[in-house]
């Protein structure tokens, strides 16, 4: 009797290839009505197999191969590669190249978080914060472009140190846009801590709970927005980040909101990072001498845009490493949806499923599979849908949609 | 917690270890056979308690090992739990993913890679390799050819 019931229980097939971000997941939402019972996700429709490729690379390449894991993590996967080399072979990069890391790795987060917020307010409707987002993210690009060579796949980190420097004369531009971009961020910041509709939308939604969090062992922005203290940056120093003087932002909420309030609080952070590092840059070589690496093993860790990085790699004395693990903070991130999506409203996962920033992808076609009646929906429908939850919102709360004549000057 | 009382924690459970090794500043490994990792795990999580990072799955020809990453945030400390599976024909060892449900997935993808199998897991399909994938095959075992 129940395996019938079981039968005519509606499934929302979210996945497998979404739009926006440029991934492959595929998420099975149980639902009954509108309401989520139950979740499944299906990865690796993409599998590329880097801890086998990482075996047969040499040691210095594999930084190259672990910068290509993710487009937008590429500063922190191989820095978090080469800590653990760095480990086994006990080797010390200079002060330059730390600093050097440490400002890399923060334009990279500013990057990051700026496009998820972007991102974040498309999926619901605010496609004002969407633009103006993406805008604010380009000169940071533009930065990272000046001084390793790429927008993207740095390739700066190298074991011993770094692979390109930063220039004398570059030091005054990274300072100026940090000045500009940190004016913009307030501006924004207030607004969607201001902005009544947000509150509405955003708070009480999608609530990963701290002891849910510890279980499903998460990290970073996700872990910090459910009152989990933690941050590799402050509590296993590494790079230059021991000698700057920021906070780590952690509040208890644990909804979607809580997870906005972090990010961007986390980029003016960021902000205050970089300039204090630009300023404090140390003279000196980027690079310390690397021999043999020896027989033995390390684990190497950095923090992430989305959370903590984690590289095990064991060496036998040759020149390849015989084991390489590397772990996304996704890979734990993603399982923790079965604690916060059940028992949300539809028209609320597209938001709390982004809400972790997963290196993720899903929503294009969306399949309702409800007994005998067959709806296939695409993804405009799921914008839709919370889109619409946005504009319920706003009329209820009496509020009307900015016409162009209101903004006619009298 | 300080690194003393995180020591003396660890020295508790010495009964159920075969060594302590502390490799540098902020790394300590933890031995173990294949039957204690379950208990040892427990205690690790829920008693000392630290968070779980990851495991990762070797295969190192004579045996199986799994390590059983653990970071202690208030010190910075990574506390790894190396356990060795002796068994090659037919691997097999406690899951941990009934009280530790972050550990699910990487369990469901050591048996894909390795081929263990994980006593009590409570989902054991596929993670990572294609359906079509032939069974059997154990792409990070040794014999594979790279």
């Amino acid at each position: 009797m129940t395996k019938k019931i079981n039968l005519h229980k509606p499934v929302l097939a979210v996945g497998p290839f979404h739009p926006l971000q440029e991934e492959m997941e595929y998420f099975q939402l149980t639902v009954d009505g509108e309401i989520v019972t139950d979740i499944d996700v299906r990865i690796s429709y993409n599998h590329r197999g880097m801890e086998g490729i990482s075996e047969t690379l040499q040691f210095d390449q594999v930084p190259y191969l672990v910068s290509r894991i993710c487009g937008i993590c590429s500063a922190s996967h191989p820095l978090a590669y080469v800590q653990a080399v760095e480990e086994i072979c006990g080797v010390k990069p200079p002060e330059r190249a730390l600093y050097v890391r440490t400002i890399i790795n923060e334009l990279e987060r500013l990057h990051s978080h700026i496009l998820w917020a972007g991102l974040a307010g498309h999926f619901i409707g605010y496609d004002t914060v969407f633009m103006w987002s993406w805008k604010y993210r380009e000169p940071v690009l533009d930065l990272l472009e000046e001084i390793t060579g790429n927008r993207n796949n740095y390739g700066n980190v190298k074991v011993g140190g770094c692979r390109e420097d930063i220039q004398e004369e570059l030091k005054p531009k990274i300072l100026d846009e940090m000045d500009k971009l940190e004016k913009k961020i307030e501006m924004l910041t207030k607004a969607v801590l201001d902005d009544p509709i947000l509150h509405m939308r955003l708070k009480g939604v999608g609530i990963l709970s701290k002891e849910d969090g510890i279980r499903y062992a998460i990290a970073g922005p996700t872990a910090r927005a459910s009152g989990i203290d933690i941050d590799i940056r402050r509590d296993d120093p590494y790079a230059a980040y021991g000698e700057l003087d920021w906070k780590v932002i952690s509040v208890p909420e644990g909804d979607v909101f809580a997870k906005v309030v972090v990010r961007l609080l986390e980029v003016l952070e960021s902000i205050k990072m970089i300039r204090q590092a630009v300023k404090k840059l140390p003279k000196g070589p980027i690079t310390a001498e690397v021999k043999e690496i020896p027989p033995g093993e390390g684990c190497g860790r950095a923090e992430a845009p989305r959370g903590e990085t984690f590289h095990y790699v064991r060496s036998d004395g040759g020149n390849r490493p015989v084991r390489h693990k590397m772990r996304a903070p996704s890979y734990v991130n993603v399982p923790s949806f079965k604690a916060s999506c059940i028992g949300e409203h539809i028209a609320d996962v597209t938001i709390t499923l982004a809400a972790v920033d997963p290196c993720y992808s899903c929503t294009e076609r969306l399949a309702v599979v409800d007994g005998h009646k067959n709806i296939i929906h695409n993804y405009e429908a799921l914008l839709k849908m919370s889109r619409g939850k946005t504009a319920r919102l706003k009329k209820e709360l009496g509020l009307r949609e900015l016409k162009m004549e209101d903004l006619r000057l009298e | 917690m300080d690194d003393k009382e995180l020591k003396s924690k660890l020295e508790k459970i010495k009964d159920k270890l075969t060594k302590i090794e502390q490799t540098s500043e902020k790394r300590i490994f933890l031995y173990c056979e294949s039957e204690n990792s379950h208990s040892v795990n427990k205690y690790l999580f829920e008693e000392v308690p630290l968070r779980f990072v990851i495991a990762t799955g070797i295969d190192s020809t004579s045996c199986f090992e799994i390590l059983y990453h653990y970071s202690c945030d208030e010190i910075g400390w990574i506390v790894t739990l190396k356990t060795f599976i002796r068994e090659r024909e037919k691997p097999t060892i406690d899951s941990i993913a009934p009280f530790l449900p972050g550990a699910e997935w990487i369990e469901r993808e050591i048996h894909d890679e390795l081929g263990i199998e994980f006593k009590g897991h409570p989902d054991m399909r596929r993670l990572i390799l294609a359906d079509d994938w032939p069974e059997g095959v154990y792409p990070l075992r040794k014999e594979v050819p790279k």
